[in-house]
């Protein structure tokens, strides 16, 4: 595609004038000798969003990202970053991408500012330019006073920050960082979040970012991509992965109002499990302990909604709360891994009926080798 | 900042990409490395490698110089005349080789290894540069260090010779010099690229640094002691043949051949000795008797490499060897620890 520019020729302009998104891979894989860390990976990110990438550990999302980024070459498959291909153009790549790695780290006895400075003159920023770049940097991630201590003195959500800082001070189209929020406290997780949403909203940055805690970047995600063991299992908006992944059943949030010692759930579940479609009544772990009612299809949790009041009046119940579930990308991640499971039991199952449903295909690295070479030997 | 959604034109604002991204980490890390103990270190072992020496040598070269006008090359006696007592010899040019192997790892034990344990290779590696811009840049960097203090000192040796001792040195003497700096300079290089090497093969800086000063030590001081162990052993010289006494005198100069410490000292004699004629001992019993039967004549300063070019040519390449080992461990590494 683009082969026929010379990559030395004119390394700062892009040879396709209106690239269509920043961010895309076409069936990118990388292969550590058996083990599949990247598998047939589809992604796109459009301009201007943040887009979550969530996974266990180990479920590839490093790999991608450095595989964007040039540093890992894929086996197959092939990535365009801001147009072009970082395993062919890797420094015209790297000067428009700034990347936050997992445990970022800096030289320690080195000042902040120092530090920056020092990635100012790689991306060929020095003097006065680099001076302003690195004042306007720290003053977005809100370490304009700190600028000059050592690094070795900061905490670790400073780090972090001056972390962004040093991926934002070369003035790049796109910022990729890879976990921003472990190891950081939840004030420090609600700053750094914050932060990226006002980069993307006022600098019209494209953000891609990583996480395994699913929950606290939900936020903040224009749109999320499940990667389970080195696959992509969803891509989209939450709700649209809810709609996705919960079309088979929805839940119905209840609350009772309950005495001391009242022990209602005798009562509450004769209530509610007589209800139409109702598949399931169990209380829940969350603050306040409401019950959740499992609707099975989806679309007739309206119905079960509407018939709830009535039931409770008639069971003597007061009810102090009614609402619909809103699933949480937790809830998602795990039914999507579920039904993979199921879905590979199942395609294991025409084979042979005494295999263990845990043994399924995709998750190399859980599965013991003994047991990955006992099963290449039958055609699945 | 005004807040629009659709991106600016930012290319135009962009500074291109620099074009050497080794020149901008070397002068990042001569930055260190100036501020850091390890110059310490160096100033104090060069300075004591100069002093000392020079300290003997002052006496000896002014009976020296007084008695003969007719002494070969006194200027450079300042580097290879000092105290030499049976426990250690107290000249530059033998502390030089002393000190240079251990200025070298001392410089390199920890280049890529402690950017992987800190965290910053990834953040380094992601900026545009080459990935072989670090390593280039790191060994340019410990080079320029110790190739300028070596010549700081060099100089102030000399500048002590002319104005305290007032020997002044004619040309040949001052490309002698010169050739024995280089020929240091590609010594001290190639310990630099064995450190290198170990700070590449070995994640832990504290193992790199001892594997590194176990190698300088063996080599140094017991290689020469084990190998005259080992030789008899595999090839006995008891009630052997003439041929065998032959074979182990071959096996022994080929394995001394190899040892950098003895091509470094060899070459050293050649150049800073104008009378010497020849570096290691002879392979054949003709040489032996044609040594003896040389008149006492100085070579000149072409004369001299021609009988050490053969160890020249070793060191050189060792020192590519050690490097091209460090630099295609280096590009093949995983980014990730």
């Amino acid at each position: 595609m683009t082969a026929a520019v010379a990559p030395q020729a004119r390394p700062a302009t892009p040879p396709d004038a209106t690239p269509p998104a920043p961010l895309v891979t076409r069936r990118l894989t990388k292969k550590y000798g058996e083990l599949r860390a990247v598998d047939r990976l589809d992604l796109e990110v459009r301009r201007g969003e943040i887009f979550g990438l969530l996974g266990q550990n180990g479920a590839g999302k490093t790999t991608t990202i450095l595989m964007l980024l040039g540093l890992t070459e894929p086996t197959d498959g092939e990535a365009r970053v801001v147009g072009l291909d970082p395993a062919r153009y890797p420094r015209e790549v790297k000067r428009r991408v700034g990347y936050l790695p997992d445990a970022v780290g800096f030289y320690d006895d080195m000042s902040g500012r120092a530090n920056l400075r020092y990635t100012a003159s790689l991306n060929g920023l020095n003097g006065k330019a680099a001076e302003q770049a690195i004042d306007e940097v720290l003053r977005q991630v809100g370490l304009i006073d700190r600028g000059n201590d050592k690094v070795g003195t900061y905490s670790r959500g400073m780090r972090q920050r001056l972390g962004i800082a040093d991926a934002l001070v070369k003035d790049p189209d796109i910022l990729i960082l890879d976990e921003p929020t472990t190891a950081i406290d939840p004030i420090g997780v609600q700053e750094i979040l914050e932060l990226l949403q006002t980069l993307s909203r006022d600098n019209g940055l494209t953000i891609l970012l990583s996480s395994h805690l699913l929950s606290q970047v939900q936020s903040v995600c224009d749109r999320v991509g499940i990667f389970a063991a080195g696959r992509l299992i969803g891509q989209g908006t939450v709700q649209e992965l809810a709609a996705r992944f919960m079309e088979d059943e929805a839940i119905v949030e209840v609350q009772f109002h309950e005495d001391d010692g009242e022990d209602l759930a005798p009562r509450v579940e004769a209530a509610l499990a007589a209800l139409p479609n109702v598949t399931g009544v169990a209380r829940s772990e969350r603050v306040g302990r409401p019950w959740h009612v499992t609707v099975a299809p989806a679309s007739t949790e309206a119905e079960v909604r509407e018939a709830i009041p009535a039931a409770a009046v008639t069971a003597g119940l007061r009810l102090v709360g009614l609402s619909p579930h809103v699933p949480s990308l937790d809830d998602i991640y795990r039914i999507a891994l579920r039904r993979r499971a199921e879905a590979a039991a199942r395609r294991m199952g025409e084979g042979s009926e005494d295999r263990p449903r845990k043994d399924r295909p995709g998750r190399p690295d859980r599965r013991p080798r003994s047991r990955r070479r006992a099963r290449r030997t039958p055609p699945a | 900042m005004t807040a629009t959604a659709s991106t600016p034109p930012r290319e135009s604002t962009r500074p291109p990409i620099p074009r050497a991204g080794w020149v901008v980490v070397a002068g990042k890390e001569i930055g260190d490395h100036v501020s850091s103990i390890r110059f310490l270190v160096l100033l104090v072992l060069l300075g004591i490698a100069a002093g000392i020496p020079l300290y003997f040598a002052a006496d000896t070269i002014r009976e020296a110089a007084e008695g003969a006008s007719e002494a070969a090359a006194v200027f450079l006696a300042l580097f290879t005349i000092g105290e030499e007592t049976p426990y250690i010899t107290l000249r530059v040019d033998t502390f030089v080789a002393l000190v240079a192997p251990l200025l070298g790892i001392i410089f390199a034990f920890d280049a890529i290894n402690s950017e992987r344990h800190d965290g910053t290779l990834p953040r380094l590696l992601s900026q545009p540069i080459h990935r072989d811009d670090v390593i280039n840049g790191k060994f340019a960097a410990g080079l320029a260090v110790i190739g300028i203090v070596l010549v700081a000192m060099l100089a102030i040796v000399s500048g002590y010779g002319i104005f305290r001792l007032g020997i002044v040195p004619e040309a040949g003497e001052v490309f002698r010099l010169l050739a024995w700096t280089a020929a240091t300079f590609v010594y001290v290089a190639l310990w630099l690229a064995f450190g290198l090497l170990l700070s590449v093969a070995i994640r832990n800086t504290a193992t790199a640094a001892l594997v590194g000063f176990g190698t300088w030590l063996f080599l140094t001081l017991f290689g020469p002691l084990v190998l005259s162990f080992i030789a008899p052993i595999l090839a006995p010289v008891s009630g052997a043949t003439n041929e065998q006494i032959y074979q182990s005198a071959v096996f022994q100069d080929t394995i001394t051949r190899l040892l950098p410490s003895n091509l470094y000292q060899e070459i050293s004699v050649a150049l800073l000795n104008p009378s010497a004629t020849q570096v290691s001992a002879p392979a054949t019993i003709g040489q032996a008797i044609q040594a003896n039967q040389q008149i006492g004549t100085l070579l000149s300063l072409d004369q001299s490499l021609l009988i050490v070019w053969p160890q020249i040519v070793a060191l050189v390449a060792l020192t590519v060897l050690c490097f091209g080992a460090a630099y295609v461990l280096f590009m093949r590494q995983e980014v990730r620890a």
